[in-house]
């Protein structure tokens, strides 16, 4: 016997209210006698934490457990028989949060994970094991019409900009402006912007575009931040020219991006990091803008 | 397809996934990070770039062409992420500049891969369509007529592509699938060009961001030709950066490299030429003004000046040559080489012509400069151009100048040795433009000049062009003494060239050659000086066969002439000419190897002595050619395949016995004294074993005494005695014939004798039936003796049943229709005689 759910399409939902819809099939070679077939939806947040933050957050550790968004159950088909071959029944099952949560879209990141399982649950009597199948979907919000501010900033890096450096006097004079278009971005659209390497005293040898992602797990006691590097573009080779202004642009990867989310346990954001290489040493400057991508 | 799922395509580019943290981690291991990241090369599994440091070039090509293989096979074999690997490391070795001088072809190498790959990918997301639509797309499709399946594969290309780390590999893979946005979207392309464009300012190398550029207007060209303005825009910004070029990074490694800045800046023309072309397509003049004022405006540099007028139509170039040379003039000395300048203004004023009234100017401001340039590659470059100016617009003094010009530049320690191709080419186009001769060699360096031509195979290539245009447009014979010495010499050197292992073909060649140039040589009525000429050429070309045939032909032509003039009758003074183109006949012949050849000139020359009444010198060219048959060898070499000459030989004896009627006796010898000497020499010859030359010849020879018994011979030479007014039908005489003519019937009968045996029948009857004949056409059938002879004959060819029916009844209906005529009357009682056999 084989039990197979098939849901249409994915769900694209912006609030609630939203209907899975999809069949489930059933394909036997015999009558088959069940106690009932029932669908069960759940959806749920993990939150893992990175090694690093282990020792700092080990008692904290414990205590994260998942999330749990929505859980629902209904009943397809009442106990009965169904007939020998293949059965298709059509569902439509709506979303109903659980208590004041969100319906998150669907993420995989590296700490933390957003997804939706349907569980398709067929009873059957004493002597034979019940089925079950489970299938993922896909949670989507619809793009936002017209909500989105366009708000472009300038940046400028200099020596004395960079946060990370602990020897600032070695460092060789340069300054280089920038702008970005947008620090809000959709998500389908490439980030875009354009910078120029004023003057800079040694050769540039690259200069890369890092998108970063930052997933922080917490709550009230603490948190953990830990940062993943999805995508490294380079946008200039070689020793450019000065005072020139050379795009900036960048697509973002379609599965390891994601809207940026922000709740009271965790956090998904995404930044760009300006790597800048020169001759001499290896990366002097970087920069980063934090960044709101909105689906 | 697994790999055109989205997470596979993540996985190519981002497989190093490292994880670190801003706020956590100290400087120092992101700039590790990074620094590892510049430095190491993608590790991908097909020949890392590495490799390829070492090589030759020649290896380095082949390397190339085996990841092109590679990338087919991939493709072919559906591993189509292998195949992406393979373009991208491809494209990775254009950002690599450390043997610069290669950069270009290595341009031309790669970018031929990425063609490929391109259209590869457009061939197959276009297949794509075809499968759903049972027809394929139309040619000009629109993005509502892709199936989604092909749309959505041809984005995550893009994406897949947009995803690749580094700038220069991103750039060309992206440029390469350029044509695939028209699946997507209408503007995708418009779009993509001017990113694409903006995007190539990432690049700091000039020379790697030029040739980007190039790149990117050539697929551009093709995809959108109509989206003109990226063309503009590249340019511009080619412009922008051209500042580049000085600055230290380039310098350094130039020096690094030991490259001369004048090298490196001609690695820039063909892709700055490239893009200029593209600008130049078709573009509004007001487009071209422009680009040449903002090239000016980048202090007149010479590098793009050279672009501009290589890729410009030749006649906006030539329109502005003044202002050009004002501009090459002020130059900078240091930078890209000026010689290549004026070369390419050349070129265009080859094509296109310039105002009037700038035309002397410009060639003079032009060659003083040229004349300047001290390596004599580079002055010879250009001079070669400009001499096909000189020649549209000028007169031979100026093109004299610049012949002297040349040579003085092209002398000193051998230079011309380097520069044949050169020299040659403008030999080509002065003789393109100079088709009288008389013109040509007024120009008092044309012959020095040719003298440059040391190497013996060049100079002989030039004489022969030089010949070929004079016989291809001198109208009119010439005795020009200017012409006849300059060409003398020319052809002196083409003659020179022959040696023992020059090819027949080649020699063939230059005698034709030759030849046609002495028969343009006239000197009208002076026969005398023409014919001290064909003595001289004698003296000069003796070595070429064909040329001393055609000379004796001409003295024999000469004669004849001479002998024309004087309505026959010579005077003492062209009674010594003729002899002594008689005497200049007689002692050419024995110098050529070719027995026919001497043969049929001797035959020739008795012939063309005869009809000038000179009797000795006929008679020693007749004994001459007596005394040679016995040397005709068995076979001759005819267009390289020997054939039997016996055939050869008996046309020419049967030429001969015909011209013996007309030649009167020698007073001192006896009788038919050249026939009987002749007649022992053909005995005395030894003949193929199974054939009947011979005899057919003694046949021949029965005719001719047959007609020399007669009263008044059949044809006569004018003004010379024949053995018919000489001997006026001596019985002597006659008995004489008779007694030659039964030699000669016995050795026929013997033969016929020898031919009994079964295999050789059929010949004796042909042969028997043949002797009938003669004897019917030219014997007296009143003779009994000879009536019998006939009526034998004639059994001898029907006895063994070879004869043809049809040939012996026709011959017997003439025999009796002759037979009506009152004088051969005993012609019926011969045919009465004449038994035929009936076959059954």
């Amino acid at each position: 016997n084989c039990l197979i759910i098939r849901s249409v399409g994915c769900i694209q939902t912006n609030y609630f209210n939203e209907v899975l819809s999809g069949v489930v099939v059933i394909t036997s070679k015999d009558p088959t006698q069940h106690q009932g077939i029932s669908l069960t939806m759940e959806g749920t947040v993990n939150l893992q934490l990175s090694a690093k933050s282990v020792g700092v957050f080990e008692a904290f550790y414990n205590s994260v457990k998942p999330i749990q968004i929505i859980n629902s159950n209904i009943e397809v088909l009442k106990p009965g028989k169904l007939p020998s071959g293949k059965t298709e029944i059509p569902f439509e099952f709506p979303l109903h949060v659980k208590g004041n949560k969100v319906l998150y879209e669907t993420y995989h990141g590296v700490f933390v994970n957003i997804q939706y399982m349907l569980r398709c649950d067929m009873r059957r009597s004493l002597l034979a094991k019940d089925l079950t199948k489970n299938c993922e979907f896909i949670v989507h919000s619809l793009p936002q019409k017209g909500k989105l501010s366009s708000s472009p900033v300038n940046f400028t890096v200099t020596p004395d900009s960079l946060q990370n450096i602990r020897e600032r006097g070695s460092l060789p004079k340069f300054l280089i402006r920038g702008r970005l278009n947008s620090t809000n971005c959709f998500i389908t659209h490439p980030l875009t912007g354009e910078l120029v390497v004023e003057s800079s005293e040694v050769p540039v040898k690259s200069i890369e575009l890092q998108l970063v992602r930052v997933e922080t797990c917490g709550c009230a006691e603490g948190y953990a931040r830990d940062a993943t590097e999805i995508q490294n573009i380079q946008i200039a080779e070689g020793d450019i020219c000065r005072g020139l202004p050379i795009p900036i642009y960048m697509v973002f990867p379609r599965l390891f991006t994601c809207p940026t989310l922000e709740t009271t346990n965790f956090k998904v954001e995404l930044l760009v990091q300006l790597g800048i290489g020169v001759e001499s040493e290896n990366l002097q400057g970087e920069n980063y803008c934090r960044k709101d991508v909105r689906s | 397809m697994v790999w055109e799922t989205q997470r596979d395509s993540c996985k190519i580019h981002n497989h190093r996934k490292t994880i670190y943290s801003k706020a956590t981690s100290p400087g120092s291991a992101v700039s590790e990070k990074v620094r590892n990241r510049l430095e190491e090369l993608d590790d991908l599994e097909e020949g890392s770039q590495k490799e390829l440091l070492n090589l030759t070039q020649q290896d380095y090509m082949n390397r190339i062409e085996e990841l092109n293989q590679s990338l087919k096979d991939a493709w072919a074999s559906d591993q189509k992420v292998k195949a992406l690997k393979i373009v991208i490391q491809c494209s990775k070795l254009l950002s690599d500049t450390s043997v610069i001088q290669f950069y270009p072809s290595k341009f031309v190498l790669i970018t031929d891969i990425l063609d490929t790959f391109g259209k590869l990918v457009y061939e197959r997301i276009w297949s794509m369509c075809t499968d759903n639509y049972h027809s394929s797309l139309p040619e000009n499709f629109m993005p509502e007529n892709v199936s989604d399946t092909a749309k959505e594969t041809c984005l995550n290309w893009f994406f897949k592509i947009a995803s690749i780390r580094e700038l220069i590999p991103r750039l060309y893979v992206e440029t390469a699938l350029l044509k695939c946005n028209k699946f997507i979207s209408k503007t995708g392309v418009s779009e993509s060009i001017p990113r694409l464009t903006a995007t190539i300012r990432g690049i700091g190398d000039p020379l790697v961001s030029v040739y980007a550029r190039a790149y990117l207007c050539r697929v551009g060209m093709e995809v959108a030709p109509h989206l003109k303005e990226s063309l503009n825009k590249n340019f511009f910004d080619f412009l922008l950066t051209f500042k580049q070029i000085h600055g230290d990074t380039v310098q350094n490694q130039l020096v690094v490299q030991r490259v001369e800045m004048p090298v490196y800046l001609t690695l820039y023309s063909p892709a700055i030429d490239w893009i200029l072309q593209c600008i130049a397509y078709r573009a509004p003049e007001a487009l071209l003004t422009e680009m040449m004022e903002r090239c000016k405006k980048l202090g007149n540099n010479a590098l793009l000046l050279n672009s501009v007028m290589c890729a410009f139509r030749a006649e906006f170039i030539a329109a502005r040559s003044m202002d050009l040379i004002t501009m090459i003039k002020e130059c900078d000395e240091a930078g890209f080489p000026k010689h290549l300048l004026f070369r390419s203004l050349g070129l265009n004023l080859a094509l296109a012509d310039p105002p009037e009234n700038d035309r002397l100017q410009i060639l003079n401001e032009a060659w003083k400069v040229i004349t300047k340039l001290k390596n004599p590659q580079d002055y010879i470059s250009c001079a070669e151009v400009w001499v096909e100016y000189t020649c549209r617009h000028f007169t031979r003094r100026e093109v004299n100048t610049v012949l002297a010009d040349v040579i003085k530049h092209m002398t000193p320690d051998r230079a011309f040795e380097d520069a044949y191709p050169q020299l040659q080419s403008v030999i080509a186009k002065i003789l393109a433009h100079f088709h009288d001769f008389a013109v040509l060699f007024s120009m008092v360096k044309f012959l020095p000049f040719l003298d440059m031509f040391q190497k013996e195979s060049v100079r002989v290539e030039v004489c022969k062009s030089t010949m070929e245009v004079f016989i291809k447009h001198q109208q009119e014979l010439t005795r020009d003494p200017v012409i006849l010495n300059a060409l003398l010499h020319i052809c002196k050197t083409m003659h020179d060239s022959v040696n023992a292992l020059t090819l027949e073909d080649e020699k063939r060649t230059l005698s034709i050659l030759i030849n046609g140039f002495i028969r343009m040589v006239s000197f009208g009525r002076d026969f005398e000086q023409q014919l001290s000429f064909y003595v001289e050429a004698r003296s000069i070309f003796c070595n070429l066969e064909p040329v001393l045939v055609h000379l004796i032909h001409s003295v024999n032509q000469l004669a004849m002439e001479t002998r024309k003039v004087m309505k026959g009758n010579h005077s003492r003074k062209t009674a010594a000419f003729v002899r002594a183109c008689a005497a200049y006949c007689f002692i050419t012949i024995p110098s050529l190897t070719s027995i026919f050849t001497r043969l049929n000139l001797y035959l020739h020359s008795g012939q063309v002595a005869l009809a000038n009444q000179c009797l000795s010198q006929a008679d020693a060219f007749f004994r001459a050619a007596v005394s040679l048959v016995p040397e005709v060898p068995k076979g001759i070499t005819v267009d390289g395949k020997t054939r039997p000459s016996e055939g050869f030989l008996f046309e020419f004896l049967s030429n001969f016995f015909s011209t013996l009627l007309v030649v009167p006796d020698h007073p001192e010898q006896g009788v038919l004294y050249l026939v009987r000497g002749l007649l022992n020499v053909i005995q005395d010859y030894t003949w193929e074993d199974n054939s009947d030359t011979k005899v057919r010849i003694y046949a021949n020879v029965l005719h001719l005494l047959a007609a020399i018994s007669q009263e008044s011979y059949l044809y006569h030479v004018g003004k010379v005695d024949s053995n018919d007014n000489l001997y006026g039908g001596d019985p002597k005489f006659l008995a004489e014939i008779n007694k030659l003519c039964e030699t000669l019937i016995l050795q026929i009968l013997d033969h016929l004798k020898t031919l009994g045996r079964d295999e050789t029948l059929k010949r004796q009857s042909a042969l028997a039936l043949f002797l009938f004949n003669s004897i019917l056409a030219h014997g007296d059938l009143r003779n009994n003796k000879l009536n019998q002879l006939a009526v034998n004959l004639w059994n001898l060819a029907q006895k063994h049943g070879f004869a043809d029916t049809k040939t012996m009844v026709r011959t017997l209906e003439y025999i009796k229709l002759q037979s009506k005529d009152p004088e051969l009357r005993h012609f019926s009682e011969l045919a009465s005689r004449l038994p035929l056999q009936s076959r059954t």
